[in-house]
């Protein structure tokens, strides 16, 4: 069940989050509420994993490099080679999609070089090639997600 | 420019602020930094964009937001940047960018919707295609199904080890 602070949390502070030395203080006093309140719904908003994290959104490309990967498996062995590709530190996001190119993963590498080891090393690995598409250019300016929580 | 402090600063931080009273202080002792250097560097990295946004990063389906897809678009090239402008201004989108097409993958346009449910992703699509033109246009809808993933962008140092797993 989301408190009323459980949903200003997470719909006041994907962008803006104070860079003071007292930043849970800070949403404290802009909510009314205590530093100690503000803590622990934070620390309850992470044990039932609904955020990720608190922190910084970079854009693509600046620190290391990093790639969209598609792939077609068969269904049957479709958990199995994804398990594989998620093994790997480098991929930090790993989803099915409704397609014949039926899984897509997202690479991040320290550089070109590292990226196409990855990928050599996840083709041998799976015995399946894989598509990649390296961002070009970013359009996206991101303001974080703006959640209706009415009935969460 | 990121220095080489800013990415220290940023492959920590990136894993997520500490939930305490003093978080920057927290995340200088891992990078050897003061507090306030911590601050004021996140404090510039932001304003020159080279952080987006500094905040909550929420996990869409565990609050509901039950349906994503990619869609994926082959537009003109000499369009593409007013196009993926145009997209990126709906509240719905979560990501916009420009890939470059594959033999049998003519896309090079690629956005991302979040919705409680199919009907309402579909629905939105549908808005941005009025919207900004894009009916003429090749595309096609890949919903998310299983999610085998999901973490935060973790930047490698440059000396990584590769995993043999």
């Amino acid at each position: 069940m989301l408190t009323t602070l459980h949903k200003q949390l997470l719909n006041d502070y994907q962008r803006d989050f104070p860079l003071s030395a007292r930043p849970y203080q800070d949403i404290a006093d802009a909510l009314g509420v205590t530093e100690a309140d503000v803590l622990s719904a934070f620390t309850e908003l992470n044990g039932n994993n609904f955020i990720s994290r608190i922190g910084p959104v970079i854009p693509p490309n600046h620190i290391g490099v990093s790639a969209l990967v598609a792939m077609s498996v068969p269904e049957q062995q479709l958990q199995a080679v994804a398990d594989k590709i998620s093994a790997y530190p480098e991929v930090n996001h790993n989803y099915e999609r409704e397609h014949r190119l039926n899984l897509w993963f997202v690479i991040i590498a320290s550089d070109a070089e590292h990226l196409r080891a990855v990928i050599d090393s996840i083709e041998r690995e799976t015995s399946y090639p894989a598509m990649l598409l390296p961002m070009l250019d970013d359009f996206f300016i991101d303001l974080g997600f703006k959640l209706d929580l009415n009935n969460a | 420019m990121l220095d080489i402090k800013d990415r220290q600063l940023l492959e920590h931080i990136q894993l997520g602020l500490p939930v305490c009273s003093r978080p920057y202080l927290e995340i200088g002792r891992l990078c050897d930094m003061p507090e306030v250097e911590v601050i004021d560097r996140l404090t510039r990295l932001k304003q020159q964009g080279l952080i987006k946004r500094m905040g909550v990063i929420v996990k869409h389906r565990q609050l509901g937001y039950r349906a994503n897809a990619m869609i994926v678009w082959n537009v003109p090239d000499n369009l593409i940047k007013q196009l993926g402008g145009h997209i990126s201004r709906f509240s719905f989108v979560t990501l916009c960018y420009q890939r470059p097409r594959q033999p049998e993958w003519p896309y090079n346009l690629y956005c991302m919707i979040h919705g409680k449910d199919k009907a309402t992703v579909l629905k939105q699509l549908d808005q941005l295609i009025d919207a900004c033109g894009l009916s003429d246009f090749d595309k096609e809808i890949l919903f998310s199904n299983r999610c085998f993933k999901q973490r935060g962008a973790i930047y490698q140092n440059p000396t990584p080890a590769l995993a043999d797993g």
